[in-house]
């Protein structure tokens, strides 16, 4: 490579990533402004933190797990700041526990139908005809069924357990990313910088990996973003049914069904991990929103 | 008009057939005998045989849902495997409490939802429109489950105002209403201020203030017709899917509903009640959106002459 | 000399948003006389439209505010007066035809409706069948057949929306009449037949009209008088005869009509003007025009220049003193 062709790549790269860089800066700009976005940043921060330190804040097998029936049902005090349960099990230790287990199950949840959602979607929406017709109907299909309904057949077919917990998950997600890639696919494609890369004869994979679902991102990221809030409530509502992750792990739905016996004379057992789930959930709205606001101005003003 | 409304019922055909396979193929991966199940583990294990000859379950999978839906076909949805009941009186028995349940609660979400969207997006940015966001936020971030837990322990175990279960009178419907209300009332309150937010930034509403309108008019007379096309959508489909949807608050209130019901028969592998019960409810929600579409019409009159063009 | 119908005194009006502030009105001053036509002329963003928005007081809430100034219209302070005062001026005393006929109707109420509405809203003591005569004499006087009245807005051409555009806008007989660029939607052909109809249909209602536009042959086709507007101010004004025909004129009217086409005379090519509008969030200091000025002095780019004024004729420009 001869120096000249070095200093004008450097100088398209770098053109490029100014206005990449700038047009993050706006995204961010709007962000920032949008109170209760910053809110559910500032509490998903939080929520992530307590979930990393959870095991520098108590210790998982001694205070979450080993039942202790002599301080069984205490409501909280200085020792145990929110009580422990029926089992004598510390329900601080028990909640930041279970923000681990709903926020690395959701996540994954939605890598896995992000990443079939991604394909299927590309492939219906850049090949169209067929192929779209036929991906788009199994589609339907899967959307016809409500989304709680599905998710339950699928784990009473495969049994309880994490695992299946999220092949369930994900396979109810997947329509809806599919769908969604899909229609940004279809109004991106047929945009002239499109047409040139296939004009300089592009391969189709490249074409969608490199112009199509960069474009695409925006709305990706808030149905993401928001499906990671619906997906923890759904776990937790899996396992309150008691379908879900299977006890002794510390899951906030398991233990509302857990202290919803107690619920007359220990209502603390039901609002604690109920505030946990509005908590997490919240956050994941609040920003989920102010994504979406802030990707499309023109919904402002 | 009929024309478009044919069209429409035949297009749902495959997608039902779709669900059914799809329902009665998961049933299928699931490792118990449904045979086994209905005569109990002291059945010997001949008995279970003869019971899974005379059920078909030694056939092929393709023949046995061929032949199920050449059962369904002729309107023969099959019997339930643990009542013995055939599968369409088990679901209407079901289905009135479950009806009751939805309807109650798109009344609470229509009558709430759409005077405070209404107001929030008049007054955007206002107090008032703040706390209708944040709470629509909280409601959104609510699982169902808890929000009824609450309601409980606060209405019927602490006050005693209300019944905490069952489904006797319509004093028992009103904790669980308010719940699954509550789940779709965001929704409903967000689309009606975005939608209204849209319609209020249009020049015919400039046009009308420069008649002279005031802000009543703009509202009741120019704005709110436009502004509930997309509302009523959303309407549409929240009642739809809450139809389907009402699996965990009538087990929260202990309600004999298509929801437990359904529950009880994924649990017991009864699978021509499942696919009955999944198919119902899919075919409810089309049903509800084809609603919709016509009701469209009847809101806008561009809508209105291409449908009599047809 | 008649009655002044509306008077703008050193009008100023800014738009406010949270990344800046846009200086859309500065300092202009206009009057019309009853039966009068005004033309205002200008670029696309010269302030033209937010000059009738802000006798209307129709600015965008929150966003756009006047600043300073006053309007005066039938002798009532528009600046001051309140919602409801406005609400009874609106549509009765003055009216505003719009821009794009195409949007400005509601298209879930019929045309008879929204004609019916101003005259529900301002003639409170006609009753039912009153109102609907009127409709359909209105509705005939815009050249529509009267049964039509019962249709809805997605069923008219572009040309015949803005009929029923200017039928609401005329219903009550309004003394001043605000049309905003009222045929830049339409096609060529329907232009004309629309304007013909204004001329005459205020002609017959004795209305005062200022038409906005950035079409001079409109403008030496209806007006009596000429404002040209330049980022947000007045820099010439006078009858049709001083803009078209006088020999002197601001650089920039020179420059407006070098841009057009002129078949009487044998030019190879078109003279546009050089430049843009300047940023109206970021004015230059002087005269606003010197950025682009072929005539361009030290002190243009300075100091403002003041009005010169030579009986109807008025330029703002240090060229002239």
């Amino acid at each position: 490579m001869t120096d000249n062709t070095v200093l004008n790549n450097s100088k398209a790269v770098r053109k490029s990533k100014v206005k990449k860089r700038s047009q993050l800066k706006s995204i961010w700009f709007r962000y920032k402004k949008n109170k209760l976005a910053m809110l559910g940043l500032v509490l998903l921060i939080i929520l992530t933190l307590v979930s990393i330190c959870a095991p520098l804040l108590a210790n998982y097998n001694e205070d979450a797990i080993r039942q202790d029936m002599k301080n069984r049902l205490q409501f909280p005090n200085k020792d145990h700041i929110f009580g422990t349960d029926q089992y004598g099990r510390d329900l601080f230790a028990r909640i930041i526990f279970g923000a681990r287990v709903s926020l690395s199950i959701s996540l994954i949840t939605i890598a896995v139908s992000l990443s079939i959602g991604i394909i299927i979607g590309s492939v219906a929406g850049f090949y169209g005809g067929k192929i779209d017709d036929v991906l788009m109907r199994i589609m339907d299909v899967f959307l016809a069924i409500p989304q709680m309904l599905m998710a339950i057949s699928i784990v009473a077919a495969l049994g309880p357990g994490t695992g299946n917990l999220i092949a369930a998950m994900s396979i109810s997600n997947v329509p809806r990313f599919a769908r969604i890639v899909r229609s940004s696919i279809l109004t991106i494609k047929d945009q002239e910088f499109v047409e040139a890369a296939k004009a300089c004869g592009t391969r189709d994979g490249r074409i969608i990996a490199k112009h199509i679902v960069p474009n695409a991102i925006g709305p990706i990221i808030v149905q993401a973003t928001l499906n990671i809030a619906e997906t923890i409530i759904s776990i937790s509502g899996l396992s309150f049914l008691g379908l879900g992750i299977k006890a002794p792990t510390p899951e906030w739905g398991s233990m509302l069904s857990e202290g919803k016996e107690q619920m007359r004379y220990y209502p603390y057992l039901v609002i604690i991990p109920g505030m946990a789930i509005v908590f997490a959930v919240m956050a994941l709205n609040l920003m989920g929103d102010g994504l979406r606001d802030a990707l499309d101005p023109r919904l402002k003003n | 008009m009929l024309k478009y409304i044919l069209k429409r019922i035949v297009m749902m055909v495959p997608v039902i057939i779709g669900i059914s396979f799809l329902i009665f193929a998961i049933m299928n991966l699931t490792p118990g005998d449904p045979a086994r199940l209905m005569l109990g583990e002291s059945a010997s294990n001949e008995d279970v045989e003869a019971l899974r000859e005379e059920m078909g379950l030694n056939d092929n999978f393709f023949v046995r849902y061929f032949n199920y839906l050449k059962g369904a076909v002729q309107g023969d949805f099959g019997v339930s495997y643990r009542s013995k009941v055939p599968v369409f009186n088990e679901l209407f028995s079901r289905f009135p409490s479950t009806l009751k349940l939805a309807f109650g609660a798109t009344v609470i979400m229509v009558v709430i939802g759409i005077p405070v969207g209404v107001i929030s997006a008049v007054k955007q940015y206002s107090i008032i429109d703040n706390i209708s966001l944040f709470s629509a936020f909280l409601l959104t971030s609510m699982p169902a489950f808890w929000l009824g837990l609450m309601l409980i322990l606060i209405f019927a175990l602490h006050l005693g105002w209300f019944p905490a279960t069952g489904v006797d009178g319509f004093i028992n419907f009103v904790l669980p209403c308010i719940t699954l209300a509550a789940a779709m009332l965001a929704s409903l309150i967000r689309m009606t201020r975005s939608s209204m937010l849209e319609v209020i930034r249009q020049d015919y509403i400039r046009t009308a203030k420069a008649k002279g309108a005031g802000e009543r008019r703009l509202i009741m007379k120019h704005s709110l017709r436009n502004a509930l096309l997309p509302v009523i959508t959303i309407i549409g489909m929240n009642f739809a899917s809450m139809l389907g949807g009402t699996m965990i608050i009538e087990s929260v209130f202990a309600m004999p509903g298509l929801g437990t019901m359904t529950i009880t028969a994924v649990r017991m592998k009864d699978t021509p009640l499942v696919i009955a019960s999944v198919v119902f409810v899919a075919i409810a929600i089309s049903l509800m959106n084809l609603l919709v579409d016509i009701l469209y019409t009847y809101i806008d009159p561009r809508l209105r002459t291409q449908y009599s063009k047809r | 000399m008649a009655d002044k119908l509306l008077e703008i005194k050193d009008l100023n009006v800014i738009y406010e948003t949270d990344e800046s502030t846009v200086y859309a009105v500065n300092g202009l001053n206009l009057s019309i006389n009853e039966g009068e036509t005004l033309g205002l002329v200008g670029e696309t963003g010269a302030g033209k439209t937010t000059t009738a928005l802000s006798i209307m007081k129709l600015l965008p809430e929150k966003i756009g505010l006047i600043k300073k100034g006053e309007i005066i219209l039938d002798d009532i302070n528009v600046t001051n007066a309140t919602e409801h005062d406005m609400r009874l001026l609106r549509g009765d005393t003055v009216s505003m035809i719009f821009q794009d006929p195409m949007t400005s109707l509601n298209p879930t109420l019929t045309v008879g409706e929204q004609i019916a509405e101003v005259l529900e809203l301002h003639k409170k003591d006609m009753n039912k069948e009153q109102v609907q005569k009127r409709v359909e004499e209105i509705l005939e006087l815009v050249g529509l057949p009267a049964e039509r009245k019962s249709e809805y807005p997605h069923q008219f051409s572009g040309g015949m929306k803005q009929r029923v555009v200017i039928a609401i806008a005329l219903a009550c007989e309004p003394k001043l009449l605000l049309a905003d660029e009222p045929t830049t939607a339409l096609d060529v052909t329907i232009q004309a037949q629309v304007l013909e109809m204004m001329k005459e249909l205020k002609d017959k209602l004795n209305t005062a009209m200022l038409l906005i536009t950035h079409d001079l042959g409109v403008v030496a086709e209806t007006c009596d008088r000429v404002a040209i507007m330049y980022a947000g101010e007045i820099i010439e004004l006078g009858t049709v005869e001083d803009i078209f025909n006088g020999n002197k004129h601001h650089p920039y009217t020179d420059g407006l009509f070098g841009s057009l086409p002129d078949l009487t005379k044998k030019t190879r090519r078109l003279s546009p003007i050089e430049g843009l509008m300047p940023d109206p969030t970021d004015l230059p200091s002087g005269c606003p025009f010197h950025t682009r000025c072929n005539k361009c002095m030290d002190i243009c780019k300075t100091e403002k220049p003041k009005i010169t004024v030579d009986n109807s004729h008025m330029i703002k420009c240090h060229l002239f003193k």
